[in-house]
């Protein structure tokens, strides 16, 4: 039996097929999914917050662009999957309301966006998809084994990158 | 109060922030009685700490579909405030407050508006009240609309809580009149506004 995996906010889990790992109501959070193309090793991280270095009470490494993703390609590693076979899908990273006023907060989404590609870029992980931005909120569900990344969203159709 | 984070807040500055939104939620129930122009009666509101994962649950699901309203405040403290509502009972109060009932199954521009309204003047009466007692001067600025799943509305109040701790401060207040309304403020002061309204109060 496959297991389907819920990741929470400012979370991140590791799965191997036939599991697959699900984020719920991304909005301008970023999810994250890596997986290693040959032994099926995947993981998903619902990034929060662009930068750790930014804010003082970093603790929770998880919720971070920067402490996230390395914890999660460090997680997958000890599963056995190789950083040279990663590759990355994200999605998310909306606006959700039209103002956001507080200077440091503003576009939230797509700095969450940049520090991810940032952060995938340093550690030699290819993106091959994303479905990024836009003012709408996004559920996906990643499967290590094929690599499809489906991404539903309110009124949309479904859709796999 | 350079310092603060929500986790290390005491007991004493928790009461004194569930009780401010405890007198916001009644101020915000008797504005929305008056706009109905109906009775509405209001549970004792819950005001909880909780981690960001919780939240979601509570609405019954991160993808439940609720609307959202969200507002920025200016003046003697700076912040963000929102509101949300189950998707059903927002059209239930449009409907009301239009004096018609609602066709299809999403808003039109008008019924957009009217939701706005309600929302302003829900969170209008909340911000009011929370000025009358701190005598500090908050001027809320004209309020957004979204409606989404509930987790990704709540990843906004949630990512500015992000950068001071990992749990978000949730007022749940449930009206009634002759249909039950779930509704949630999020009051997101930011740090130095934590300090101002405690300092107003004496706490510090």
């Amino acid at each position: 039996m496959s297991e389907l995996i819920k990741v929470g906010m400012a979370d991140l889990k590791v799965c191997i097929s036939p599991d697959s790992v699900t984020t719920l109501g991304l909005g301008s959070c970023v999810g994250v999914a890596i997986r290693d193309k040959e032994n099926k090793v995947g993981g998903l991280a619902h990034v929060m917050l662009p930068d750790s270095t930014a804010i003082r009470n970093n603790t929770n490494i998880y919720k971070f662009a920067d402490t996230g993703i390395t914890e999660l390609v460090r997680l997958m590693e000890e599963k056995g999957a190789k950083r040279s076979r990663m590759v990355a899908k994200i999605a998310g990273g909306a606006q959700m309301f039209s103002f956001q006023n507080k200077s440091e907060l503003v576009r939230v989404g797509d700095r969450n966006v940049e520090a991810s590609k940032k952060k995938l870029k340093e550690l030699g992980i290819p993106i091959i998809a994303e479905d990024t931005g836009d003012s709408y909120g996004r559920t996906v569900i990643f499967y290590p084994e094929t690599g499809d990344f489906v991404i539903r969203a309110v009124g949309k159709e479904e859709r796999t990158i | 109060m350079g310092d603060l984070n929500l986790e290390s807040v005491s007991e004493q500055y928790l009461d004194v922030l569930k009780e401010l939104g405890n007198i916001g939620a009644g101020n915000a129930t008797t504005a929305l009685a008056q706009m109905l122009q109906c009775k509405v009666d209001m549970k004792v509101p819950q005001v909880r700490l909780l981690d960001f994962g919780e939240v979601g649950t509570l609405m019954g699901g991160e993808e439940q579909i609720m609307a959202g309203i969200y507002l920025c405040v200016e003046g003697d403290i700076t912040g963000s405030i929102m509101f949300l509502l189950e998707k059903d009972a927002a059209r239930h109060l449009v409907s009301k407050l239009m004096g018609m009932e609602l066709e299809g199954d999403t808003f039109s521009e008008m019924e957009t508006s009217a939701l706005k309204e309600i929302g302003n003047i829900i969170t209008g009466a909340y911000l009011n009240s929370l000025s009358t007692i701190t005598n500090l001067k908050i001027f809320p600025s004209i309020p957004d609309l979204t409606i989404d799943m509930a987790g990704a509305i709540l990843s906004v109040p949630a990512i500015e809580f992000g950068t001071l701790g990992d749990k978000i401060l949730l007022i749940q207040t449930q009206f009634t009149d002759d249909f039950e309304l779930n509704g949630f403020f999020i009051l997101v002061p930011d740090l130095e506004s934590y300090g101002k309204i405690l300092g107003a109060l004496g706490m510090i």
